[in-house]
């Protein structure tokens, strides 16, 4: 199974071991042509293939963003689908350069597992979906039920630190992908499927009848979603983090995809330093001047993206919340390109 | 006395070198093994991937939806979680060797029938379940035994205090009081007493001749003794039995939709190999055997019984070694419809939460390793104790 054959791939790197193949990932993207992205493939809104087999939504957008940055081509991107298991041997093993995949930033997977978060791109928390029919509408009352939950992920250990917290029984029944968890929830196997609540939003909609469920209020924990790199490659991280801070800085700035042409000829500094009218910053990425230029040309900037694949030009239609910028009472703040 | 000790001496050149050889073989595997993992060691280490088996003392924090020794997500170690998941396979191992032993023997002969139904749907079953995969027919079950399952609402009530539905089968637990160690005793002696009747019996046949027929006798032996020693104890058996709550059913035994539909898709496919391993030991006994016994004038069931299959186990028992092997290593498809064993439990959720996959699955690959090379060698014991004694 994947699983297992990525774990030898990694057993089998480790043993025979390149030597420094881990800083030099951004030559080695250059000379294959394309990079590789861990993405989720099933999940609505965030990684997932249409039926012609073109990868959409926001995580899937942030690889395509590092892909116009390099090769001024949004389309030189090869994406992996991995499941919540064998997400990180990926990552650890080299068959994946960057993994896009809604993971949460957590100090264990930031120090044992040998990777790197770069930067939070969705604030999220975990949240519980329940059948309307059980007429609940808080988590609190859902003592000694039974809650279908992935494998491997920060939802199965928050879900029993709540429940104890609460002085609540739970049973659990834990499956290796999501489609197999809502699958078992749509039978009515567990009463409860809980995720990140963004998720939840994404996987109510593949449901049969997505008007039965409800989400219910409680957030019972921080997921700050995050893309990953491995430890030991800096100016690829470098790359990787500024990619999405251009995102944020260019929706600061008020610099669209539509507009981006216009503003190439704008007098305000800080919007000449962003797209490259200015300054030696891309260079010192290890990429071109233009290369915001060129993220926010193909994908456009980080609202742009978050409405397209998740917000109101969707139809998950999730609020900015706390995604929105720090200027309007959001948690995204974009340091300085100087 | 002198052959002997001219026995021990190597006394032809070629046999030391023999040795050399093989020691010298032995010291370069030892050196490649030793030098893998060196170099494991350090290329985790220059990854700054955490290694070594600190991870098994840490606590767990995930749950786990069946569990044969007590667990607890919140104070229980990855260790602990180790060895829930190794039981949930050994469980499953143990019921599915048993039931498919049954059943494969019971295809197998059937084919042999002189039946034509009775061999025609035999080998039906076994065309038919020998080339479809495993995993599909797993998840058939799966969603069939779900399926056909009432939702929590509409539970069946079983009498005796049952209860079945989606979420499982939910059995009366019995609960033992004091003094119920006599009862097990009481039960051990009268087992141990049914097979000394029974022996006691075959000589005495052996010897005159005339058959006495000791099964009622034994029979009341087994159930007797320790309904006695029950009533003599006081019945210290009560059974706690399960009830509806608003989302679950507590209390009881609880019997996983999970584990019922691994065990019947394990069995009902190793069955059918084994059924053919059968049927293969069967047609391997000289058809001289089948003539003389029939001769004698015993019955076709009595010849199967006392003739045919003696013989035909000694080219059963190695093809039906392998197939147990295949049912242990198969039961971890388990990780396909959520049933926790040592793979989806271990090599699962404990490798992805400490990342530490080198370890995790050296570990799983040598618990399999040791239950099968365990398996092997019960069955070996068991094929040399059966074994004909020719002359």
């Amino acid at each position: 199974m994947k699983r297992l054959a990525t774990a030898m791939t990694l057993a089998t790197v480790a043993l025979f071991g390149p030597q420094a193949a881990w800083a030099q990932t951004l030559g080695s993207i250059k000379d294959r042509g394309e990079l590789i992205c861990g993405a989720n493939g099933t999940l609505a809104g965030f990684g997932v293939p249409d039926p012609q087999g073109n990868w959409t939504g926001f995580d899937v957008d942030f690889c395509r963003a590092i892909a116009a940055a390099i090769f001024n081509d949004p389309s030189k991107v090869k994406f992996v689908p991995l499941t919540s298991k064998d997400r990180f041997t990926a990552l650890q093993s080299g068959e994946v350069d960057v993994l896009s995949r809604n993971t949460s930033w957590t100090l264990s997977r930031d120090t044992s597992l040998g990777l790197d978060f770069i930067a939070v791109n969705f604030y999220d928390g975990q949240g519980f979906m329940v059948h309307k029919s059980l007429k609940v509408s808080s988590a609190l009352e859902l003592n000694d039920a039974t809650v279908c939950v992935q494998q491997g992920t920060t939802s199965e250990l928050n879900l029993t630190d709540y429940f104890r917290s609460n002085h609540m029984g739970l049973k659990t029944v834990t499956f290796a992908t999501g489609d197999e968890a809502r699958k078992a929830y749509e039978s009515g196997r567990c009463d409860a499927y809980t995720t990140d609540s963004s998720a939840l939003y994404g996987e109510r909609l593949r449901l049969p009848e997505p008007s039965q469920h409800i989400v219910l209020p409680e957030i019972i924990s921080k997921e700050p979603l995050s893309p990953a790199v491995r430890h030991g490659d800096n100016q690829w991280s470098d790359i990787v983090r500024w990619t999405h801070f251009a995102m944020v800085d260019a929706e600061e700035l008020g610099v669209t995809r539509a507009n981006v042409d216009e503003k190439l000829k704008s007098s305000d500094p800080e919007t000449r330093r962003l797209l490259g009218s200015e300054g030696q910053y891309g260079e010192a990425l290890g990429l071109t001047n233009d290369w915001a230029y060129r993220i926010i040309k193909h994908i456009g900037n980080y609202g742009e993206s978050f409405e397209r694949n998740v917000g109101q030009g969707s139809p998950l239609k999730i609020v900015r919340g706390l995604n929105a910028l720090w200027t309007k009472g959001g948690l995204q703040y974009g340091p300085p390109i100087r | 006395m002198v052959e002997k000790i001219q026995g021990f001496l190597p006394h032809r050149p070629h046999r030391i070198g023999g040795i050399v050889l093989q020691i010298a073989f032995i010291v370069v595997i030892a050196g490649l093994a030793y030098g893998v993992i060196l170099n494991v060691a350090q290329n985790l280490a220059r990854a700054h991937i955490a290694s070594g088996f600190g991870f098994w003392n840490n606590t767990a924090g995930f749950d786990i939806s069946q569990t044969l020794i007590s667990y607890s997500a919140s104070t229980s170690s990855f260790g602990r979680a180790f060895w829930v998941g190794l039981l949930n396979t050994l469980l499953v191992a143990a019921i599915g060797i048993v039931l498919t032993t049954v059943l494969g023997f019971v295809v197998g002969i059937a084919r042999l029938s002189r039946n034509w139904l009775v061999a025609r749907l035999a080998g039906g079953y076994v065309e038919l379940i020998r080339n479809v995969p495993l995993l599909l027919q797993l998840l058939f079950w799966y969603n069939a035994v779900l399926k056909s399952l009432p939702p929590l609402g509409g539970s069946l009530a079983l009498p005796g205090g049952g209860i079945l539905n989606n979420r499982g089968l939910f059995l009366p637990r019995p609960e033992f009081g004091p003094h119920f160690g006599a009862v097990l005793i009481a039960l051990v002696v009268a087992i141990a007493a049914a097979i000394l009747l029974r022996e006691w019996s075959r000589r005495r046949r052996e010897r005159t001749g005339t058959p006495i027929h000791i099964v009622w006798l034994a029979l009341v032996l087994v159930c007797g003794l320790p309904l006695a020693a029950l009533a003599l104890a006081g019945f210290p058996l009560s059974f706690s039995v399960p009830h509806m709550g608003r989302f679950n059913v507590s209390g009881g035994v609880e019997i996983l939709p999970e584990f019922a539909a691994l065990v019947l898709a394990l069995t009902v496919y190793t069955a059918a190999f084994i059924a053919e391993v059968v049927r293969a030991g069967v047609l391997a006994v000289h058809a001289g055997q089948t003539e003389a016994a029939e001769a004698l004038g015993l019955r076709s069931a009595a010849t199967l019984r006392l003739v045919v299959v003696p013989q035909a186990m000694r080219v059963i028992i190695p093809p039906l070694t392998s197939q147990y092997l295949n049912l242990i290593k198969n039961s971890s498809l388990a990780v396909a419809i959520g049933y926790p064993d040592l793979v989806q439990v271990f090599a699962g959720s404990v490798l992805n939460i400490t990342g530490q996959a080198v370890e995790v699955i050296a570990i799983t690959m040598a618990v399999y390793l040791a239950i099968s090379l365990f398996t092997s060698l019960l069955m070996n014991l068991y094929a040399r104790a059966t074994a004909i004694v020719e002359r």
